[in-house]
């Protein structure tokens, strides 16, 4: 790498380049520049290894991911034996393209307008590109997550100036946009099971039986009238009841890494520890969810079924457990204050479920909810600090 | 400075360097609505045309006897009548269009160009420059009426005018409409970029 440096330098005949050689330098070893005066403490941590940590706690998502699509997709065909390694290199087949695509675009997008402003490289996309799979439903096609991520990478971060400034979740954004934009091939009963076989592994099946929605898109279907029903409407590929525990393991269809609340629980502690992610977050997510579905199903009736869910199972099913973990404690669009994110995460989890529950139009509420949140977090925050000033100042009033 | 302004730059200035909607930013809610497709957006802007002509110069013509207290009240009763006469036309002559849009004709009393041109122009100009500038309003207007439109429909319904223009053979590919670009937040998104594109055209527009 340093014997190629002199051509990006100012006036070196690649310097167009520039920042693709910073970026590749600083990615691969440790900054160049140091600190011109004072004395500074440095600590390793920059944001790329920070963001190196939040990959290896996807990882167990992804590699789990991968072998539940390839389950799926054997269950649906009708098999009776699981081959472990099959099914791991179906789902990771499966999965490569829209990887691919997404870094890309993604990458890409953020190459130019690096060169084009004259800055370095923000590296916020390596997370955000590993995001947007993983949170898509796996036959989504390769062009739509082009275009739906060009539209949030632009539009949501690069407009408002690149990494650290963007105000909402990239990756929700462009699930969002696909959302809306395609509802089609976002929801519904054929898009979660990866049907027809790759490179030889897995079989085809017929269309009939390659269709099976998402736990909560049954539920909401079901016309269910009390909690037995609704427990009889969650069924896997084969049509077999699923049972909690492996709602815990994942073992359902849904977006790709979403499904395994253990997973999700192992990138979790992965990110308390490093201490990347707010503890205060993730917990009063969790803990606003489980408020809100006590309540709902207190006052369960039989025009929203999803009410009847009992706590457990709205924490494992759905997208809840990923949003809660990897997307709403994102330091960029939460809150700055301590007591803000409480807040924050308290009513992540409680608009959750409520747009889980009484809009059986969306069975699925946690990106909305992020969303939402990140919309509502700078006032949060803004209401926090005022209220500890005006504390502050009656506390000084007092004292004189 | 208003009288060194020739006629033929209160007529043009409104196209672009002065375009009410992405340089003044005002008429930006009849923007959204009745641009999900061409057709209505088209009519939308013909509408606002005439309103704004007439009324600009019916203004211009009373603008020595009418009460500074209660001009308001008076603007809004020629601009209410005009919107009346224009609404009228509509049902009589293209009833479906006129369907289409709904409430926004009438609504034409709300927006916010028109009462701007009447109290920033009308009131302190002759009514022939002041016909002018309400036929260039009107038509700086309609541009950006047309544009959004434009895309709106190309991406969001795959027609032009009702025409089907992309090809049933890209839909066979796996080609879907973007169910989005129908939506109303889209319609920002396309005069934000119309206007990303127009500041960096035009440098001298760009806040420092």
């Amino acid at each position: 790498m340093d014997k190629i440096r002199p051509a990006f330098e100012p006036g070196g005949k690649l310097h167009a380049f520039r920042s693709v050689y910073d970026g590749m330098d600083t990615f691969l070893f440790t900054p160049r520049e140091t600190s011109r005066s004072g004395v500074h403490i440095h600590d390793s941590m920059d944001s790329k290894r920070t963001m190196i940590i939040v990959i290896v706690a996807l990882l167990p998502c992804l590699l789990f991911g991968m072998y539940n699509t390839g389950y799926q997709h054997w269950l649906a065909t009708g098999a009776t034996v699981f081959p472990f390694w099959e099914l791991l290199g179906y789902g990771f087949l499966a999965i490569l393209p829209t990887l691919v695509v997404a870094y890309a675009v993604g990458l890409g997008i953020e190459f130019v307008v690096a060169q084009w402003r004259n800055e370095e490289i923000q590296e916020g996309f390596l997370v955000t590109g590993i995001l947007i799979p993983m949170i898509c439903p796996v036959e989504t096609p390769l062009w739509m997550i082009a275009v739906a991520t060009a539209f949030s990478v632009i539009f949501v971060k690069e407009v408002f100036g690149g990494t650290g400034y963007n105000i909402f979740n990239v990756a929700l954004v462009t699930r969002a946009f696909l959302f809306f934009a395609y509802p089609a091939q976002m929801s519904g009963d054929k898009v979660f099971v990866s049907s027809g076989s790759i490179l030889g592994l897995g079989g085809n099946a017929t269309a009939d039986a390659l269709t099976c929605a998402t736990p909560l898109g049954q539920v909401a279907t079901s016309g269910a009238t009390n909690a037995a029903q609704v427990q009889a409407a969650i069924t896997d590929a084969a049509g077999d009841p699923v049972s909690l525990w492996h709602m815990f393991l994942g073992l359902i269809p849904g977006s790709f890494g979403e499904t395994s609340t253990l997973c999700i629980l192992i990138g979790a502690v992965i990110l308390l520890a490093t201490g990347i992610a707010s503890w205060r977050i993730i917990l009063s997510a969790f803990a606003g969810a489980a408020v809100m579905s006590l309540i709902a199903a207190w006052g369960a009736t039989p025009t929203y079924p999803a009410a009847y869910l009992s706590v457990g199972e709205q924490l494992c099913l759905g997208g809840f457990a990923f949003a809660a973990v990897f997307m709403a404690p994102d330091p960029v669009t939460s809150c700055r204050t301590n007591v803000g994110k409480y807040i924050y995460g308290f009513l992540v989890g409680v608009v959750a479920i409520i747009i889980r529950v009484y809009n059986n139009g969306y069975p699925e509420g946690a990106m909305l909810s992020v969303l939402l949140m990140n919309a509502l977090a700078p006032l949060i925050d803004y209401c926090v600090v005022e209220a500890n000033v005006r504390r502050r100042m009656k506390r000084a009033k007092a004292a004189e | 400075m208003a009288d060194k302004i020739t006629n033929k730059q209160i007529f043009f200035n409104p196209f672009s360097k002065d375009n009410p909607v992405i340089v003044q930013v005002l008429g930006i809610c009849s923007c959204l609505a009745v641009t999900a497709k061409l057709e209505p957006a088209i009519v939308m802007g013909l509408s606002v045309i005439a309103v704004l002509a007439f009324a600009n110069v019916i203004i211009s013509l009373i603008r020595n006897t009418i009460p500074t207290n209660i001009r308001i009240i008076v603007q809004l009763v020629v601009v209410a009548g005009l919107v009346i006469v224009v609404n009228q036309l509509l049902l009589a002559y293209a009833y479906d269009v006129s369907k289409q849009l709904s409430v926004f004709i009438g609504l034409i009393i709300t927006n916010c160009i028109l009462m701007g041109r009447l109290e920033a122009f009308a009131m302190g100009n002759k009514p022939w420059p002041a016909f002018l500038d309400g036929i260039g309003n009107g038509i700086g207007y309609t541009i950006i009426l047309i544009i959004v439109a434009f895309f709106r429909e190309l991406l969001g319904s795959g027609t032009l005018l009702g025409f089907q223009v992309i090809p049933p053979s890209f839909y066979e590919a796996g080609y879907a409409n973007n169910g989005l670009m129908i939506l109303p937040p889209m319609a920002l998104i396309v005069v934000a970029c119309v206007i990303w594109v127009h500041r960096s055209i035009n440098k001298d527009l760009q806040e420092k």
